[in-house]
C-alpha cells in the first residue's frame, strides 16, 4: 500500500512509519504544521507544532530515507480544533482537543487529502488496536499497553475512516520497547521527551489562555442553595470536579473539602457544592459513532469511560430519539462528569460507540424512565479535559 | 525518466568546476598567512578574484568575498545604511522592491526594527516588474532621508528583469546608493557591473554551477560600506574570515565558463523555456503564466505559474514521486509553504497564490526533461485539484464561533 506517515517529530510518530516501511508499504512521510506562530524550540515538554518538531520530523524521514513533506493545516486547525475549544469553555463545557483534532484534522483533513492525492492509507503513531472484522470494517481495540492507551480519543473516527488508517504501535509492549526500538533504528527523537498538555497552549497555561482569549469576566460562587460564598474573574476558568483556586475565604460548615459542581456561563456563576454532590448516575449524549449496530430502546450492559485515562465503570445504555441514556450504579464512583466530554462505550477491550455528553446528574434525581433526564442542559455542566491526542 | 527542474534554487556542479575543487582541495595554506603555502593560496584567491571581475565587468578591487548570496546582501543593505547615517544621520530610508528575496527584505526591516531604519516597500505591477513611478515619487519628495535603494535584477520566483538602468540614473540623479541582486542573473543574462552604474551587486556561485558556501558583494570603492563581519581584516576590512581558497577557485571557474559563449546559452534555454511554456498552457489550459508575459523580458530558465484549485505543495509531491524536481518558488518556514510575498505582491490573490509551481531550467536542462514533465503534469495537476478542494472543505457540523 501506498501509506502516508504522520510524523510529529515524536518518537511515536516515527516508530510508527518505520513499522509500516518495514510491513512492506511504501512510506511517504508528512509534518502537519498546525499553528501559523509556531515557536522555534521545544520548551520542556510542552506543544508539539514546534519548528524544532518539524526538523526532528524531517530528521527521522532521513534517517527512514523516505520521502518528507509539510502540509499547512492550521488555518483547519484554528477553525476547527482551536475555535472549538474557546467556544465549548465559554459554553461552560469541558472538550478535548485532541479528541476535535482527530475528528476533524488527522482522520479528516489529513486522510482526505492523502486518499486523494493517491494514497491508500495513514499511518500514525497512536497506541490502539485495529482488528480486521469479516466484512472488511475494523473493530477499535484498546492498546496492548493499557498505560499507553488512546482508542478514548481515537473512538469518535469512526470505522470507515479508521478502514484506511494503521496503527503500527498498537501492539507495543510499552513505550520504553518502543523508545528502545527507535534507538535501535538509529532515530534521533529516540530519547525525546514525550508531550503532555495541550499543544497550542505552547506555555501550559490554560487559564491564561482563556483568560487572554475570552476574557475576564468576574461573577459568584455559589453553593447549591444559592448562597454566595466568594467570587471570580471568568467561569471559563473552572471545570466540574475542581478543588483547588476555587478561593473562597471561609470553609464549609462541615469542614470538608468543596468542588465545582457546575459551570453556569449564561448566570456566570460557578456552584459549588462536596464530594458527594459529584456522584453520576445518569448520563446523556448524542451525535453517536458506532462500530456495531446502535443499540435501540433495549438497555445494553456495556463499560463506559468519559476521560482520556479514567476508569471504565458498568453501565446500562439505551438510544432513545438519537440520544444516548446512560445509567451507571452510584457505587461505581464516577464522579464530576461534563458537558461537551467524550463517552466512549467498551465491551472489554473493543470499543463499541462513542458519543458527546450532553448532562450528566445523582441517580437520586435520575428521570423516570419514559421521560428525559431533567436539567441536562448544557448550562448546568462542565467537567474535567482528559489528556489525549 | 526523471528531470531537475529546479536550477533557480541551485545548479550541478560543472565538470569542470569539480576538478578545479578536487585539485585545490589538496593544497595547504591560508592566503594571510606569509610563507610560501599561505603565497600560493593568495595567489589563488587573487587569480579568482581578476577572473570574477573580468567576467562581471568590475574590477578586481570591487569584489568582496562573502559565504554566499545572503550575506552579500546582508553586507549590502547593512553595510550600506549604516555608512550613510555614519555622515548623514537624516539617511534613514531603506527603499526596496516588494519582490525582493528574503535575503534583502528581512534585513531591511530588521533594520527598521533595531536601528532606526525606516522601509519603504516600492510597487510591482501584475507582472513583477518595479513601478518606476513609486521610485521617483519617493525620491523626489524624500531623497534626503534616503540611504539606499536595493532592487534586483531579475526575481527569483516570477523571472521579471527589472528596470535597473532607470533605477540607477533616478537614484544617482538625487544621490542615493543601488544595491542590486543579480543571484539569478548571472550565466542566464549579460551582467556588467560597471556598465550597470550599480553600486554594489549581490552574486552567488552555486547558482550557476559553481560550490555552495562562496559569493560575492561587488561594491565600488568609494560605497560607504561599514562592516557587518568583524575580525581578521581581510578584505579591505569590509569582510572578515579566513579566505578559503578551494571555493572561490571553483566560483571563479564556474563565473567564467559561464559567461562564455552566454548568448548562445540564453537563446537556447529560452527556446526551450518557451516549449515547456506553450506545452503546458496546452496541457492545462487553465494554467496561469506568472511574470512578464513577453518572455524576452524574463529570465530565459524561468517558467512560472499558477495552477488554480490546486495546492503548490500537492502539486510538488506528486511531481517529485514522479521524478520531477520543481519548486512553489517562495520562501519556507521549516518546509511550510507560505503563499509567496512577490505573487501578493503583484496581485495575487492568496488562493491563487497557494497553486504556485516554478520550473526553472539552466545549462544542463534538456527537451528530455520538458517531456518528463509533461508527462506527468497533466495527472498530477487533477489529482491536486481533487486533493485541494477537500483539504479545503469544513465540515457542516463544524463550530467555527467563539460563542462569548
Amino acid at each position: 500500500m501506498r501509506v502516508l506517515a504522520a510524523l510529529s517529530g515524536g518518537v511515536d510518530s516515527a516508530v510508527a512509519a518505520a513499522r509500516a516501511q518495514e510491513a512492506g508499504h511504501d512510506v511517504v512521510g508528512v509534518h502537519m504544521a498546525l499553528s501559523r506562530q509556531r515557536e522555534q524550540h521545544r520548551t520542556g515538554s510542552r506543544g508539539c507544532c514546534s519548528i524544532e518538531d518539524a526538523g526532528d520530523a524531517r530528521r527521522a524521514a532521513d534517517v527512514l530515507g523516505i520521502p518528507f513533506y509539510v502540509w499547512d493545516l492550521s488555518e483547519r486547525f484554528e477553525r476547527t480544533v482551536v475555535a472549538d475549544f474557546l467556544s465549548e469553555y465559554a459554553a461552560g463545557r469541558t472538550p478535548n482537543p485532541c479528541v476535535r483534532c482527530n475528528e476533524h484534522v488527522k482522520f479528516a483533513a489529513l486522510l482526505d487529502k492523502a486518499l486523494a492525492l493517491g494514497f491508500d492509507a495513514v499511518c500514525t503513531g497512536h497506541y490502539a488496536r485495529l482488528v480486521a472484522g469479516p466484512d472488511g470494517v475494523p473493530a477499535l481495540h484498546r492498546a496492548r499497553d493499557a498505560a499507553k492507551d488512546q482508542s478514548y480519543v481515537l473512538a469518535v473516527t469512526g470505522p470507515e475512516r479508521l478502514a484506511r488508517t494503521l496503527f503500527p504501535l498498537g501492539d507495543a509492549a510499552s513505550k520504553d520497547e518502543v523508545r528502545r526500538e527507535a534507538a535501535a533504528r538509529g532515530l534521533p527523537v529516540a530519547s525525546k521527551p514525550d508531550s503532555y498538555d495541550i499543544c497550542f497552549v505552547a506555555d501550559g497555561d490554560t487559564r491564561g489562555f482563556l483568560d487572554r482569549a475570552l476574557g475576564t469576566r468576574p461573577g459568584e460562587v455559589v453553593d447549591t442553595d444559592g448562597a454566595v460564598l466568594g467570587s471570580h474573574d471568568g467561569a471559563h476558568g473552572f471545570t466540574v470536579g475542581q478543588r483547588r483556586g476555587l478561593r473562597l475565604g471561609r470553609p464549609a460548615p462541615d469542614g470538608r473539602p468543596r468542588y465545582v459542581l457546575a459551570v453556569e456561563p449564561v448566570r456566570n456563576r460557578v456552584v459549588v457544592g462536596s464530594a458527594e454532590d459529584l456522584a453520576v448516575g445518569w448520563i446523556t449524549a448524542d451525535r453517536a459513532v458506532w462500530y456495531v449496530p446502535a443499540p435501540g430502546a433495549e438497555p445494553v450492559d456495556v463499560l463506559v469511560q468519559v476521560r482520556a485515562h479514567g476508569t471504565p465503570v458498568p453501565a446500562v445504555v439505551r438510544l432513545r430519539d438519537g440520544v444516548l441514556d446512560v445509567r451507571v450504579a452510584e457505587e461505581a464512583g464516577l464522579r464530576g462528569v461534563a458537558a461537551g466530554q467524550s463517552l466512549v462505550l467498551y465491551d472489554g477491550d473493543r470499543v463499541l460507540g462513542q458519543a458527546t455528553v450532553t448532562g450528566a446528574g445523582r441517580a437520586r434525581r435520575a428521570p423516570a424512565d419514559d421521560a428525559p433526564p431533567p436539567g441536562a442542559s448544557a448550562d448546568a455542566l462542565a467537567g474535567a479535559s482528559g489528556e489525549g491526542r | 525518466m526523471s528531470a531537475y527542474l529546479d536550477h533557480a534554487a541551485t545548479t550541478p556542479l560543472l565538470p569542470s568546476v569539480r576538478q578545479v575543487l578536487a585539485e585545490a582541495w589538496g593544497r595547504t595554506g591560508n592566503p594571510s598567512s606569509l610563507h610560501a603555502a599561505g603565497r600560493a593560496a593568495r595567489r589563488v584567491v587573487e587569480e579568482s578574484r581578476e577572473a570574477v571581475a573580468g567576467a562581471l565587468g568590475a574590477r578586481p578591487s570591487e569584489v568582496v568575498w562573502t559565504s554566499g548570496g545572503t550575506e552579500a546582501d546582508n553586507l549590502a543593505v547593512k553595510g550600506l545604511f549604516w555608512g550613510r547615517r555614519t555622515t548623514a544621520p537624516e539617511r534613514r530610508r531603506v527603499l526596496v522592491a516588494a519582490v525582493e528575496h528574503h535575503a534583502v527584505l528581512d534585513p531591511a526591516f530588521w533594520l527598521a526594527e533595531h536601528a532606526g531604519a525606516e522601509v519603504v516597500l516600492l510597487p510591482v505591477d501584475g507582472e513583477g516588474v518595479l513601478d518606476v513611478g513609486a521610485l521617483r515619487a519617493e525620491l523626489e519628495q524624500r531623497a534626503a532621508t534616503t540611504a539606499l535603494v536595493s532592487v534586483m535584477w531579475a526575481n527569483n520566483e516570477v523571472g521579471a528583469l527589472q528596470p535597473l538602468d532607470e533605477v540607477v540614473a533616478l537614484a544617482h540623479r538625487h544621490g542615493v546608493p543601488v544595491h542590486a541582486d543579480a543571484a539569478q542573473a548571472v550565466g542566464q543574462l549579460p551582467v556588467d557591473f560597471s556598465a550597470s552604474g550599480l553600486d554594489a551587486m549581490t552574486v552567488s556561485a552555486h547558482k550557476t554551477g559553481g560550490p555552495g558556501g562562496v559569493g560575492a558583494l561587488v561594491v565600488r570603492r568609494d560605497a560607504p560600506v561599514t562592516p557587518v563581519l568583524h575580525g581578521g581584516g581581510q578584505e579591505r576590512g569590509i569582510r572578515s574570515g579566513t579566505l578559503v581558497a578551494p571555493l572561490v577557485a571553483g566560483f571563479a571557474a564556474a563565473v567564467t565558463e559561464s559567461v562564455s559563449g552566454l548568448d548562445e546559452h540564453a537563446l537556447a534555454l529560452a527556446a526551450l523555456r518557451d516549449d515547456l511554456v506553450a506545452r503546458v498552457r496546452a496541457a492545462v489550459p487553465d494554467a496561469v503564466l506568472r511574470g512578464p508575459a513577453d518572455t524576452g523580458r524574463r529570465l530565459p530558465g524561468n517558467a512560472h505559474f499558477t495552477f488554480p484549485g490546486c495546492e503548490g505543495d500537492s502539486l510538488l509531491y506528486l511531481l517529485d514521486s514522479a521524478g520531477v524536481e520543481a519548486s512553489t518558488g517562495s520562501a519556507c518556514q521549516a518546509g511550510v509553504a507560505q503563499p509567496s510575498h512577490v505573487l501578493l505582491a503583484m496581485g495575487v490573490d492568496e488562493a491563487d497564490a497557494r497553486g504556485a509551481l516554478r520550473f526553472s531550467l539552466g545549462r544542463t536542462s534538456t527537451a528530455a526533461d520538458v517531456d518528463a514533465l509533461l508527462a506527468v503534469l497533466p495527472g498530477a495537476v487533477e489529482r491536486a485539484r481533487a486533493a485541494g478542494l477537500v483539504g479545503g472543505a469544513l465540515d457542516a457540523a463544524t463550530p467555527v464561533e467563539v460563542a462569548s
